[in-house]
């Protein structure tokens, strides 16, 4: 009895005791694309925060001598927009409206899509078709043209950009936490629990969430992209943020008209949202296989 | 029984004895779970997998009744069945002469009472949670505290063979297969059961894991008094650890007895067979063709009359039509043969009568 207790002493104990959380953190940070991703999302996310002590200028101060000037043109270290406001601190401003309107969606999608997602894959049966075939509907639209079609019937604004954009994303949140629920819901550790009198709220709390929030939180982190990029797109047809206000889908509509006479001002909003968006994806990428190694 | 590992204190008088030593600790009549095969829209509707069709068996105080039979007979669904994850379709169980899910038993009572051990040691661990709020979750559920769930953890982990110091904290993929298996078990008596079932609890383990897991729960039914339903395929492992089997086959008994009469003396051609299959430790002794061949029928549509014809090398007329019931062949020993029954008109069954 005692031989296979023995065994195996100086392998297990090194990382005995380690809590899952850390064991995937410790392999999250050997990966270098997920922490170079990580890093430009934090520096983005630090300068869109203390934008007042960063930035150089007053982003809404423009100056109709100083429109569309190029890049490095002096005191314009990124060029001057079509109202000869200054660049670098549009930029900087922007991020704080864009990458609100990217995360606090999905925040919210999160909640709702797994809450249900979760209730039906655990509950299974007849709800659980219902539920899902309701789901299903949802994902006849588009997601673009969801968000344009609800976005325009709601009005325009940021909060009801918001509330489109959660509508969008909670039928797919909802759709991989059922998928996930549902294959969790019959492993024997479950029926272990159930058959130990645990009552369904506590089966859920101990045994199921903490083995499906890990990968519906992973694919939401990838989703975050898709809604910072259909944001922009809310704002570039005029249905999300209104001028002056800085945001970077805003500002590469306003630019647009700019695109012959200053080509590189005009795309650096975009370049803006492809950096962010895919070091979102990166991220979730490299979180997705840091916590795939160990079940 | 009480408080050999500290419960808290109602916990007794719930577990204990209230019929007596003569009353069966599990009785299980006419138990019946169809599966139905829901027609969708393109599939045939209709169709049910009849997975336990009317089986009857009791198990007595601090007894081990062993279950075998071939994958697909039934065996774990009717431990299912009783560990009422399933709902059957009819049947009735009485639990120390109370019927499951009355007044006076419910399901929660119940389940306090009867534990499982599961096959897949790795499937049956929770990957999120630690070796010792894996044990203690069972006690927590049932009102008591964290600090005295974890003490009784770490009791029944070292009573496993797992030092708490250096297993409590870890988590199941930092442990062994055997050592997992522990665990289970350890959750298993978490609850201070008093019939334990375990459904295939060592066949994933290798041989001589298996021998030290199987000794520990001799050890252990001696020591809490346990009675055990052992499920396996393994008749070597069955024959060790059983005093009477039970052997099954497509969702029916075949035959059940005391475990040396069933070895020994068979009363069913399927237990027969079996026997017949395991290979032989005498090389001059191999079994030079196979006893039994094919795969059973399929218990969607399972063969009329005696269900083991189709494959019987004793089959006769009488076993095509008419559905053999359990005859006496011995010595608190049943078999579901024709050949059993002297009126059956099976042409072998006056010789039989003559043998038992």
């Amino acid at each position: 009895m005692s031989a296979i207790a023995d065994s195996p002493p100086v392998v297990v104990l090194a990382q005995a005791g380690k809590g899952y959380w850390a064991s995937v953190w410790s392999r999250l940070i050997k990966d270098k694309v997920a922490m170079t991703a990580l890093a430009v999302i934090l520096v983005i996310v630090l300068a869109a925060i203390f934008a007042p002590y960063i930035a150089p200028a007053d982003p809404f101060k423009g100056s109709m001598l100083r429109r569309l000037k190029p890049i490095g043109f002096p005191g314009y270290p990124l060029g001057g927009d079509e109202l000869g406001r200054d660049m670098l601190t549009r930029l900087i401003y922007g991020g704080r409206l864009s990458i609100f309107m990217g995360v606090l969606p999905v925040l919210c999608a999160f909640v709702v899509g797994s809450s249900i997602g979760i209730f039906a894959g655990y509950v299974g049966g007849w709800i659980n078709t219902l539920l899902m075939r309701i789901i299903d509907v949802f994902f006849a639209f588009p997601s673009v043209l969801l968000a344009i079609a609800l976005s325009g019937a709601l009005g325009a604004g940021i909060l009801n950009s918001i509330v489109s954009l959660t509508i969008v994303f909670v039928p797919q949140i909802a759709r991989v936490a059922e998928a996930v629920t549902t294959q969790i819901r019959t492993r024997d550790y479950v029926e272990a629990a159930r058959v130990s009198g645990a009552g369904a709220f506590t089966i859920v709390r101990m045994h199921v969430l903490g083995n499906v929030l890990g990968p519906i939180f992973v694919f939401s982190t990838s989703l975050i992209s898709v809604s910072m990029i259909l944001a922009a797109g809310l704002s570039f047809l005029g249905l999300g943020v209104k001028p002056p206000e800085a945001e970077w889908g805003l500002m590469l509509n306003t630019l647009r008209t700019a695109i012959y006479s200053q080509p590189l001002v005009a795309a650096l909003p975009g370049l803006m949202i492809f950096m962010v968006s895919i070091s979102f994806n990166l991220f979730s990428d490299g979180l997705r296989s840091a916590m795939e190694v160990k079940q | 029984m009480t408080g050999v590992i500290g419960l808290p204190a109602h916990v007794p008088e719930l577990g204990e004895d209230r019929g007596g030593p003569a009353t069966p600790l599990l009785a299980v009549s006419g138990l019946i779970k169809h599966f139905g095969k829901r027609g969708g829209f393109l599939s045939k509707a209709g169709a049910v997998v009849r997975a336990v069709d009317g089986v009857s068996f009791d198990v007595a105080k601090g007894e081990t009744l062993g279950i075998v039979g071939e994958s697909g007979c039934g065996k774990s669904t009717v431990a299912r069945l009783i560990m009422q994850i399933i709902k059957p379709d009819a049947g009735e169980l009485l639990f120390d002469g109370e019927a499951v899910g009355s007044a006076e038993l419910d399901i929660r009572s119940f389940r306090k009472q009867v534990q499982m051990i599961f096959q897949d040691s790795y499937a049956s661990l929770n990957p999120r949670l630690t070796v010792e709020d894996t044990v203690a979750f069972g006690p927590r559920v049932h009102g008591a505290s964290r600090a005295q769930s974890i003490t009784l953890a770490h009791d029944l982990l070292h009573r496993v063979g797992l030092e708490p110091g250096r297993f409590a904290g870890r988590y199941p993929h930092e442990i062994s297969g055997g050592q997992r298996q522990r665990v289970n078990i350890a959750r298993g008596l978490a609850l201070n059961p008093r019939l334990l079932i375990l459904d295939e609890a060592v066949s994933a383990l290798d041989k001589s894991v298996e021998a030290q897991v199987l000794n520990l729960l001799l050890d252990l039914k001696a020591e809490f008094g346990l009675t055990y339903i052992f499920i396996s395929h393994d008749l070597n492992v069955v024959r060790f650890m059983s005093d009477r089997v039970m052997v099954m086959y497509l969702g029916k008994v075949a035959e059940v007895g005391p475990a040396d009469a069933v070895f020994s003396k068979p009363g069913h051609p399927y237990t027969e067979a079996l026997l017949a299959s395991m290979p032989s430790m005498d090389p001059d002794n191999r079994t030079q063709e196979a006893p039994i061949t094919g795969d059973p029928p399929n218990p969607i549509n399972p063969p009329p009359g005696c269900r083991f014809h189709t494959r019987c090398k004793y089959a006769a007329d009488v076993c095509k039509v008419d559905e053999p019931l359990l005859y006496g062949v011995g010595d608190m020993h049943l078999a579901a043969c024709h050949i059993a029954n002297p009126a059956s008109g099976h042409p072998l069954a006056t010789q039989a009568k003559v043998a038992a």
